[in-house]
């Protein structure tokens, strides 16, 4: 299996994902350029975190007209996992593959620390291996990450378990006070309808060895590995 | 050529956190004030025809319209 990271201008997260994948885990992992136009031959794919486009106009809005993008689109929409870091997942919301949108974070601080999050659901290629309720210690590192949609997408997406991940406290209890930045219902994290697509605020590649203080992230990456070598041997002829 | 200008806001009952804190910032100095909310001012140049484009300009790419209203104003003559 391999995995791709791409690389859009301001992307600063882009070697830590790979370093995380090849080094932390031992996959095969190949960056992928912002003006490329193919994906072929990965297998999952992950927009790093980052600030791309000195985030003009909004978080991920230019980084979303890529070319890489339509790539993207054609990716997700044969179901192979994509994940979103930080950045990535800004950008995956302003291309519209993901729900809602990222707003400056309501104490207007860049909120850089330590979080906890909860595992809300597992139908994703990147919560499968989880269980409901897991507890994760990631990092988080933005300025814009106030997660944002109407009431009634919020339920729609609580429905579809298309929350993924919700900040809450050690303890799991997803409280006032152990959300970050003002997150609608302390969301982390949300998945597409089909559940492959996949973004997050907190950073797993930077909890990717005990040395960082949590090896915690790796879970995520485990998990879609898991996944794929899964849909393998369910559809062998299609397998790449 | 002609010179658009485009207002974007966030919508009413969205948190504007910037906002708020210039709030603050006027009743620091003293001043009366019920809410600021900050937008942003594009100008755009574009040939004559593109004009009618402007609101799929706008709902594609320069607001999001889950969170952000906008307003186009009549262009002028380049000169």
């Amino acid at each position: 299996m391999i995995w791709g990271v791409v690389t859009f201008p301001g992307s600063n997260c882009d070697r830590d994902c790979l370093h995380a994948l090849r080094h932390a885990l031992g996959f095969h992992a190949e960056r992928v350029w912002h003006q490329d136009r193919s994906l072929a031959g990965i297998d999952a794919l992950v927009l790093p975190g980052g600030f791309s486009y000195g985030d003009y106009l909004r978080t991920g809005a230019v980084a979303a007209t890529s070319p890489i993008m339509e790539a993207v689109r054609e990716f997700a929409s044969a179901g192979l996992p994509v994940l979103g870091i930080c950045n990535g997942f800004q950008i995956l919301t302003e291309a519209r593959l993901l729900p809602g949108t990222l707003m400056r974070n309501a104490g207007l601080r860049f909120r850089c620390r330590p979080a906890w999050v909860r595992v809300e659901s597992t139908r994703t290629p990147f919560t499968s291996s989880m269980r409901r309720g897991d507890l994760l210690h990631l990092p988080i590192a933005h300025g814009e990450g106030g997660y944002w949609a109407g009431a009634e997408e919020i339920a729609s997406l609580e429905e579809g378990g298309r929350i993924a991940f919700r900040y809450c406290d050690p303890e799991g209890l997803a409280s006032q006070e152990s959300n970050p930045n003002g997150s609608a219902a302390n969301v982390a994290g949300v998945a597409s309808v089909e559940g492959n697509v996949v973004g997050l605020m907190p950073h797993p590649e930077r909890a990717s060895e005990a040395l960082l203080g949590s090896a915690d992230g790796l879970a995520l990456f485990e998990s879609a590995a898991r996944h794929m070598a899964l849909r393998a041997v369910r559809a062998p002829g299609r397998a790449r | 050529m002609a010179v658009f200008r485009v207002t974007v806001m966030l919508k009413p009952g969205v948190l504007d956190a910037p906002g708020q804190a210039v709030e603050q910032g006027l009743r620091a100095l003293g001043y009366e004030v019920e809410r600021v909310r900050i937008g942003k001012v594009l100008e755009l140049s574009v040939p004559e025809e593109v004009g009618p484009r402007l609101d799929e300009i706008c709902e594609r790419f320069l607001a999001n319209p889950l969170v952000e209203t906008w307003r186009i104003e009549e262009p002028r003559e380049e000169r």
